[in-house]
């Protein structure tokens, strides 16, 4: 219960100041496409080189917080997610904004957020030194085994069918494999200079998502000016909390689903929504609902990104090693003051640590708060005439893109891909899936060629890869989830529907 | 009015024309950027932000530094870009050497040693080897030994090819006379790290800061130093050299501050004076001492110096690939 003891801390005028500008700016970034949570906290570290040590803690963990959250806003408003993580939350949140349940979209993504986020920040307080050793259990061999099991999603994530949908995870899992290969050292597909570091995921989101539906809208907007203008609904609050108390089961899996994936270090936060989003599909009575803007699917989705956060920091205050690019970031928070995270970290600076951890416990009460407060607002978005919505969802687009690494060849990446994407939409494609291709696929790819190595060098590649109980389970739920969507597709042949995937 | 402004604006260009023929008096006259090849977070960018921190002041450049993150491809996207960028003084580059250097050997980059002028260098990391702390190594002697029981089968992380680790693990390799498994690690240093304390590799190659922090943290023992002698940080732990093998500091990650080739030669000396003296500001120093990152500060002639070096030993070394 040392946490409580420090609360006060988080309460002092200029500490909550700071936590209050963090909350407000990580949720502004957060919004931004392009600004994921990384670059966010990056753009802050300066910011705290003038600040007490748990001051400039406190302003990044509240950042980091609401950024995870605020990528929601662009992903519902304007189907362009912030982050990996925010994939998921496009397939129901964006079709729910189109039918003008934009503001209950927000209002839910942010409830979820802040629910499952606790949920993670309290693991963090309670269960660190277990979690340690839980996150050190996956060697090559399972993170191998965990990201085919995530390859398994693509065939039913949110295409018209099982082999169009494995169609455009091979497209995503061939443009991971360009650039550099760091494990042999090889060069593949580098055809333009634009790629020569591989596709970065960002721009690759920005263009897959986006583009298309820039596209569509200045297509529709030539033919007919002023028809269907969308009506805003208001959505009480309180409706909002009944409707996310009563999505239990969506909850339940989100949460868990994000704060044991997020723990594992360099997998976690990109696919945790996905996985989760999955997950609470098969296992929904209405699982022919989702991808038709149904709440269950946001909740998932945002529930389980929020939850990954508290975990995901795990490996780095008690191993000292950064779990994820956002975690190295903070890490050089803490080195700049001279605080070495590790297993002393907490009787040694107890004064800096539990702040930190309090400012992202009330920083996802803040956030869910200013969530709540700007929803009904932000919602309006859906308003705006197409063709100066697709104007302004294109700047945003090229913005994000270029600021990623200050570089136009992202810029004609995501420009490619959109316009690839635009047709591939038209043949039943969908972008989901190509993306989880080109985030698994490193993963993978890497991975087994890891374990390939070490196996050789020691107890061979059969006895590596299929020993340990861990490699079994996630070996079995591999065959489950496979054997799962092999039914589904024989009990309902489902090649007809999500043509309002292409609106 | 018209013919006012005309003229004004005609003399303003002739002022700065004439600034400008008169050897960059004025430099630097805006911000200047300092590109870094590796992502925000990483330990090269960490400490470039560092040490910049205190370019605006009366006794450094006047003007500050800002940070560009290009990363990608161990570093080669931004080198690549760099080397193409305009040599007008206001575009600097961060160099990870023998990086920079040994990938410029492998080939397939547009750079190399002459594509670039060294400013001054502020850090050296040396690369050092670790195992578990619960390892039943207590020596290289102890690895080695495992190492000739088992040819082949002593497997060790290191972040990556044509990296610092990577070319350590070469020396060793060459020095022990012995067949290792050097398993690259595509998340890094810290990924090799975890890999060492997770104990799915037998030992493993790290940036000697992270080792520090590692060991602090009770996770991991340091066995050797891949330098000339023994660092401060860790002045228990004994050099390769010590223990009998014939390796030198070609691993150490020299970190500093280059521009590209075809820079003014005006601007070139202005910063070669004054950047070394930015790096050896009390504020840097406490900064980069708290992070456990090790400080030492070249001149551009030390450095040109130790490029060259380096630039012999590398093509010597990876001619066995």
């Amino acid at each position: 219960m040392e946490f409580l003891y420090y609360m006060g801390d988080v309460f002092t005028p200029i500490n909550f100041g700071l936590l209050l500008l963090g909350t407000i700016g990580g949720l502004i970034l957060g919004a931004t496409p392009g600004l994921s949570p990384t670059m966010t906290v990056a753009l802050m570290i300066p910011f705290t080189f003038k600040l007490a040590p748990e001051q400039g803690l406190i302003l990044l963990g509240a950042a980091y917080t609401s950024t995870v959250a605020g990528g929601a806003v662009s992903a519902i408003l304007l189907k362009i997610p912030g982050a990996p993580a925010n994939i998921a939350t496009t397939l129901d949140g964006h079709t729910m904004a189109q039918k003008g349940e934009g503001a209950k979209a927000l209002q839910i993504s942010f409830i979820a957020s802040a629910i499952g986020g606790l949920f993670g920040v309290f693991l963090l307080i309670f269960l660190t030194p277990v979690l340690a050793t839980w996150a050190l259990a996956f060697g090559p061999s399972e993170l191998f085994w965990l990201a085919i099991l995530g390859v398994t999603v693509i065939g039913t994530l949110d295409s018209s069918s099982v082999v169009k949908g494995l169609l455009s995870g091979c497209i995503g899992l061939w443009l991971a494999t360009i650039g550099f290969d760091d494990i042999m050292g090889a060069q593949r597909f580098i055809f333009h200079s634009s790629v020569s570091g591989g596709i970065n995921v960002i721009p690759a989101l920005i263009g897959l998502f986006a583009i298309p539906q820039v596209i569509a809208m200045f297509a529709k907007g030539r033919s007919n000016v002023d028809a269907e203008i969308i009506v805003v609904q208001r959505h009480p609050i309180g409706d909002a909390f009944r409707e996310v108390f009563s999505r239990k089961r969506a909850l339940a899996i989100g949460t868990a689903v994000g704060s044991i994936i997020g723990l594992i270090p360099g997998v976690g936060g990109q696919i945790a929504g996905l996985v989760a989003y999955d997950q609470s599909k098969k296992m929904s009575p209405e699982s022919a609902k989702f991808g038709t803007g149904h709440p269950e699917g946001v909740i998932a989705a945002e529930s389980a990104n929020n939850a990954m956060v508290g975990p995901s920091l795990v490996p780095l205050l008690t191993l000292s090693i950064p779990g994820s690019p956002t975690a190295a970031v903070l890490l050089g928070g803490l080195l700049i003051h001279g605080i070495f995270p590790g297993p002393a970290l907490f009787t040694q600076y107890p004064e800096v640590v539990w702040p930190f951890i309090n400012s992202m416990l009330i920083g996802q009460i803040l956030m869910c708060v200013f969530g709540l407060l700007i929803a009904g607002w932000a919602a309006n978005v859906a308003r705006v005439p197409r063709a100066v919505m697709a104007a302004v969802v294109l700047g945003l687009a090229v913005f994000g893109s270029y600021s990623v690494g200050h570089s136009m060849g992202d810029v004609y990446v995501m420009a490619a891909l959109g316009l690839a994407m635009y047709f591939l939409e038209r043949f039943g494609f969908s972008a989901a899936p190509l993306v989880l291709g080109l985030i698994l696929g490193p993963i993978a790819e890497a991975n087994f060629m890891q374990g390939a190595m070490i196996a050789n060098a020691t107890i061979g590649q059969m006895a590596y890869f299929f020993t340990g109980w861990l490699n079994w389970l996630l070996i079995l739920i591999v065959v489950a989830s496979v054997g799962y969507s092999i039914w589904m597709e024989l009990r309902q042949r489902r090649y007809t529907t999500k043509e309002d995937a292409q609106a | 009015m018209k013919k006012w402004i005309a003229g004004a604006a005609l003399a303003l260009t002739a002022m700065t024309g004439s600034a400008m023929a008169e050897g960059h008096g004025d430099y630097p006259e805006r911000p200047i950027m300092l590109m870094v090849s590796y992502g925000a977070g990483g330990a090269t960018d960490f400490q470039a932000r560092i040490v910049t921190m205190t370019a605006g002041n009366e006794d450094a450049l006047q003007m500050p530094v800002a940070i560009l993150n290009k990363a990608g491809a161990g570093g080669r996207v931004g080198w690549n870009w760099l080397a193409q960028a305009e040599a007008d003084g206001y575009t600097m580059g961060a160099y990870n050497v023998p990086h920079f250097i040994a990938q410029s050997i492998e080939g397939g980059v547009d750079y190399s040693t002459d594509s670039f002028e060294p400013i001054a260098n502020w850090g050296a990391d040396p690369a050092v080897f670790v195992v578990g702390a619960d390892s039943e190594f207590n020596s290289m002697a102890d690895v080695i030994a495992y190492a000739t029981a088992n040819p082949g089968g002593l497997t060790f992380s290191g972040a990556g090819l044509f990296v610092g680790h990577h070319i350590a693990a070469l020396q060793l390799e060459k020095a022990a006379g012995v067949e290792l498994a050097y398993i690259p690690n595509n998340a890094g240093g810290a990924g090799a790290m975890q890999a060492v304390i997770a104990g799915d590799v037998l030992g493993g190659v790290n940036n000697l800061s992270d080792a520090f922090r590692a060991r602090e943290a009770g996770s991991v023992k340091i066995l050797g130093v891949f330098d000339l002698e023994r660092n401060a940080f860790i002045d228990d732990v004994p050099t390769m050299i010590e223990q009998g093998f014939d390796i030198d500091n070609a691993s150490v990650n020299y970190r500093g501050v280059m521009v590209p080739a075809g820079t003014p030669q005006p601007i070139i000396d202005h910063l070669a004076a004054i950047v070394p003296t930015m790096f050896e500001n009390g504020r840097v120093a406490s900064r980069m001492a708290a992070g456990g990152s090790p400080l030492l500060v070249m001149n551009r002639a030390e450095v040109q110096e130790m490029w060259a070096q380096r630039q012999v030993t590398l093509e010597a070394l990876l001619a066995d690939l």
